[in-house]
């Protein structure tokens, strides 16, 4: 018998198991920015992680984000130096070819304002922009984005002006605790791109449509990857909406 | 901008910009990480702890077992903590208990290590079924067979009146039994802890709902004087109760940092939550209700069964609010429990009356059809003038505002009398209606304020910021005392260094923390005019204190004479002193319920409209609208996403939350949020909230109450009876499945 810790299995089922066979998989992965097989990608990668030195790891190469991790040579056991561009930044750090993009974000560059609610995909506290898209940092490793433009909660107002998003979930009272935040407002921000994208999501009537409206079931479903325990969904899903027509304004759009 | 005004949260800007510090974003030089090794087992002897893969796995400094961890204090039996501190033995009494913690220079070696630690264990049966004993066919002669928890705050039973002979009289009886499942609280934000020593001094960066406590304990159980222990709590990312009692991470953190001659930082995994720091227990309600044919209440019994962990003693007054909450000559409550291996189980939003209402509520409109009365009037025929279990006058009470209010903006008349009378396109569309109630819990607290020579103001308070708004409503409290603007204000708290105040638990802190707020800020105000009219250099020298005014910039005037003007910041500048400073205090009085000669609660009326889609039986709250008598409320913007918070924990409660249990191997098995279903964006409708104006003098000198869990409250049975509405199935143990709603 082995220890019941999270990270053998023991006793538990693998992270991977469960997030890609959640029990609402309708609403669990919707809103992450991956397609589906993007998304199956990143988390067997996920699975495939101790013992270290198993190979198999990324390496640095062009890609969007969880893919391509087959293609490596391999890197570990031991810490490797890796190079991550984060809100504009290039930061060298050691990171143990294991670590998460969310705790090498954290732990190793020290920026704490993305969160770790679950570690496994479940909650959306640690939602980052990685190439423009959102993506849940706890499900990818930070030496897969070597070649990435990583966008955190600290680099959305780098001159200190609120963006419209913050100010409007300010505004709405949008939160309470403020834990889950950060992963909110970062896939409110993804959000809006995606509608002006005119991507469909599983809200939309008429997938084959050119363009989706920013309506509040849109929202609803484009924000249920982020789970508020506080419970401040019809103020997350105001305050989208007022920033989303303050954005969409200025440039004429729709 | 003071007191009643919608203030928008001052620390907003830190929470929208990532920058609000929670404990595990806490920067400690040279920090550790630690990762427990757990129990798969649930009740067993550890016959061997083969460590030694972890031990010479890279970057491990430390490992930590029963075999070299120095031995604890346990803490005393009691309220708060547990008696059983894993680490300590060989004994195994609940699966995810620690067996061993390893100690690295980075989180994933420290998990990699713990992967590697390999016991071996006797494993005795394990205690894990609850529900299972108390089916609808069980025996009610189990009930006499149980323990009480006699340890606690309140009686475990209570008996007015002769309800056994009256129900055996009443024209109309019902006899029913609710159950709930097990629910875990899963904050966002996991239990964290940081240690770190210095010498024989322990800071503790921790995730706790009362540093207080943690100093208490954790400095007990160390051997340490309790002024050698800090703790800081800055932000909390919810507790929702789980982080209000001491665990047994935080001490074991503590002792692993001293061990290990480093500082060292824990978060628990999302997984090990559901075995570390407590759930709600699940429950059993047998509730009887007799009446009179015109609907006045005779006889009301309620029993209650609940779990405790095997050498613990936590007590769960689940069937509370029954005793208050409709006039009734004879009423009689019980609790019992059951003993499982399981942590110790905690109170979660909403404890006591959260889980109690949806049996008593349900029970309400079981008896309203039977009558062919309307469920809201029934409440009103019922309306308690005085504590139907005391005799005591409430301290306040506008529940029949409330429910008219509630009834009126949800627009109630509307109802259909017959159950399954409404559809809307494929869904089946139903009302229904609850009491929300909540006791009152305060706690002392102490506050001091500064006034700096700049004009600002600093609160200085050892509470918590749980994401209540205690960072927004205390400097409104204290500007409305010193009579500025709340801007100027600001508040530090979460720190034992600072005014020691109650836990950010029992919905309390607005009376005890606020209460100790507004003393200071008088005393202050009266202190800083006090120098002015001695100081010779003041306009206002030998003006009389009764004619002075102050202007919300801080500017003071004599009534009257707007060009005689000094101000706060100038009085400060010339006193010297770098800032003038009062303290203030407050304590209700007696226990912790200490209610005196009043019945102190909080009310309101919850309405909800649901749609049970006919094909496949899934519920939907399409609306809510709740209307509450909770005192005077101190910023209505964050008192009410308290309460649309509440009824989203409400909507969790009836449709959605279980943990669920494996009675062969003795653990919960849905650890995680994906197996653990909490409320999401998309699963909620459109949620109301309103207040009733008014102000309860004997809560608090604020006019105020609590408002955290009465939200949470009348919810889960306002829904179960709108599914009864919607479908004629009546559904008696939450969460109502789509299962139960087919055929
Ligand atoms: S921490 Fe990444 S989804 Fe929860
Ligand atoms: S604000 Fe607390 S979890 Fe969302």
């Amino acid at each position: 018998m082995s220890a019941g810790s999270d990270y053998t299995g023991g006793g538990n089922l693998s992270p991977a198991l469960l997030t890609t066979t959640s029990v609402t998989p309708d609403r669990r992965d919707e809103g992450v920015a991956l397609s589906r097989h993007d998304f199956l990608a990143g988390a067997a990668s996920w699975n495939a992680r101790p013992p270290a030195g198993a190979g198999g790891m990324g390496g640095a190469g062009s890609r969007p984000p969880g893919t391509s991790f087959h293609r490596a040579e391999a890197l570990g056991p031991e810490p490797a130096r890796i190079t991550l561009t984060v809100n504009g930044r290039r930061h060298d750090v050691i990171a143990d070819p294991r670590a998460t993009l969310l705790d090498t974000l954290r732990e190793r560059i020290g920026l704490t304002g993305t969160k770790k609610g679950c570690d496994r995909g479940e909650c959306g506290a640690c939602t980052v922009h990685v190439n423009g898209r959102r993506i849940l940092a706890c499900m990818t490793l930070a030496v897969m984005h070597t070649a990435d433009e990583i966008t955190t909660i600290e680099g959305i107002a780098p001159d200190g002006q609120l963006h419209p998003v913050q100010a409007a979930f300010i505004e709405h009272d949008a939160f309470q605790c403020g834990y889950c935040t950060s992963g909110q407002i970062m896939s409110a921000l993804a959000l809006l791109d995606e509608i002006r994208r005119g991507e469909p999501s599983a809200a939309t009537d008429d997938v084959t449509a050119p363009a989706v409206m920013l309506s509040e079931p849109e929202i609803r479903e484009r924000m249920s990857g982020n789970l508020c325990r506080c419970s401040c969904y019809p103020q997350i899903v105001a305050a989208v909406r007022q920033a989303g027509d303050a954005v969409a304004e200025p440039s004429g759009a729709g | 901008m003071r007191i009643g005004s919608e203030l928008s949260r001052k620390d907003g800007r830190l929470k929208v910009t990532g920058s609000a510090t929670y404990t595990a974003d806490t920067q400690v030089p040279g920090l550790h990480y630690a990762v427990f090794a757990t129990s798969a087992v649930a009740s067993a002897t550890i016959e061997a702890l083969d460590t030694s893969g972890a031990e010479r796995a890279p970057g491990v400094v430390y490992v930590m077992t029963h075999h070299n961890a120095p031995r604890l204090r346990p803490p005393a039996p009691g309220f708060g903590s547990m008696t059983f501190l894993p680490l300590q033995s060989d004994q195994i009494r609940y699966e995810g208990q620690p067996i061993a913690l390893i100690v690295a220079d980075s989180l994933e070696r420290a998990m990699h290590a713990a992967s590697l630690v390999r016991p071996s264990y006797a494993v005795r049966p394990a205690q894990m079924s609850m529900l299972e004993r108390f089916g609808p066919d069980a025996d009610a002669a189990v009930f006499d067979t149980l323990e009480t928890v006699t340890q606690g705050y309140d009686e475990p039973d209570t008996r007015t009146g002769d309800p056994d002979a009256a129900l055996g009289s009443a024209p109309v009886s019902l006899s029913r039994r609710y159950t709930m499942g097990f629910r875990h609280h899963n904050p966002m934000e996991p239990s964290a802890t940081i240690a770190s020593w210095d010498g024989d001094r322990l800071t503790l960066y921790d995730t706790t709902q009362h540093v207080w406590g943690v100093r208490s304990v954790v400095a007990e159980a160390l051997g340490l004087a309790a002024d050698d222990v800090r703790v800081v709590s800055l932000f909390l990312g919810g507790g929702f109760g789980c982080k209000g009692f001491v665990w047994p991470h935080e001490i074991l953190t503590a002792l692993a940092a001293r061990e290990a001659r480093r500082p060292v930082k824990l978060v628990l995994t999302r997984s090990q939550m559901y075995a570390a720091c407590g759930y709600q227990s699940a429950t059993v309600h047998d509730v009887a209700l007799g009446a009179s044919r015109d609907g006045r209440l005779v006889a009301v019994a309620h029993d209650v069964v609940y779990a405790n962990a095997v050498p613990e003693a936590f007590p769960e007054y689940a069937a509370a609010g029954t005793r208050t909450v409709y006039a009734c000559p004879a009423i009689a409550t019980r609790h019992r429990v059951v003993k499982l291996n399981t942590i110790q189980p905690t109170a979660m939003r909403a404890p006591n009356e959260g889980m109690g209402n949806f049996a008593l509520e349900s029970a309400m409109d079981e008896l309203a059809y039977e009558l062919g009365m309307d469920p809201l009037e029934l409440r009103l025929r019922n309306y308690a003038e005085r504590d139907p279990t005391t005799g005591k006058p409430y301290s306040s009470k506008k529940l029949r505002e409330a429910y008219h209010l509630g009834a009126e903006r949800f627009g109630w008349s509307r109802r259909a009398p017959h159950p399954r009378a409404v559809r809307d396109g494929n869904d089946l569309v139903g009302y229904g209606m609850a009491t929300a109630l909540m006791t009152t819990y305060r706690f002392p607290s102490a506050a001091r304020v500064r006034m700096r020579a700049d004009g600002s103001v600093v609160v200085e308070s050892g509470t918590q910021e749980i994401g209540t708004g205690v960072r927004t409503i205390m400097p409104q409290i204290a500007a409305d005392r010193l009579g500025i603007d709340p801007q100027h204000v600001e508040i530090v708290l979460g720190d034992t260094t600072l005014p020691e105040a109650g836990g950010t638990f029992g919905s309390s802190s607005t009376m005890g923390v606020g209460s100790a707020v507004a003393d200071a800020a008088t005393k202050l105000r009266l202190a800083i005019l006090r120098t002015a009219i001695a100081d010779k250099a003041s306009p206002l020298y030998e003006a009389r204190l009764e004619d002075l005014e102050v202007h919300p910039d801080g500017a003071v005037t004599p009534r009257g004479s707007p060009t005689r003007r000094d101000a706060y910041a100038a009085v400060v500048a010339r006193s010297g002193r770098e800032a003038i400073e009062a303290e203030g205090s407050w304590a209700p009085g007696g226990d912790v319920l200490g209610t005196g000669d009043y019945a102190m609660y909080t009310f309101g009326a919850v309405f909800v409209d649901v749609r049970v889609e006919a094909d496949f039986g899934i519920t939907r709250v399409a609306r809510c609208v709740g209307a509450y008598s909770a005192g005077r409320i101190i910023n209505p913007k964050t008192a009410r996403s308290q309460m649309t918070g509440g009824m989203i924990w409400g909507i969790g409660q009836a449709l959605l939350e279980q943990s669920e249990t494996d009675a062969e191997l003795g653990r919960f098995v849905s650890k995680n949020l994906a197996g653990y279903l909490v409320p999401a964006n998309a699963d909620v409708g459109a949620l109301e909230a309103y207040f009733v104006d008014e102000v309860d003098p004997h809560a608090s000198p604020l006019g105020a109450k609590g408002i955290g869990e009465l939200g949470a409250t009348g919810v889960a049975a306002a829904i179960a009876n709108a599914v009864y509405h919607a479908t004629g199935v009546r559904v008696r143990d939450l969460p109502i499945r789509p299962e139960l709603l087919l055929g």
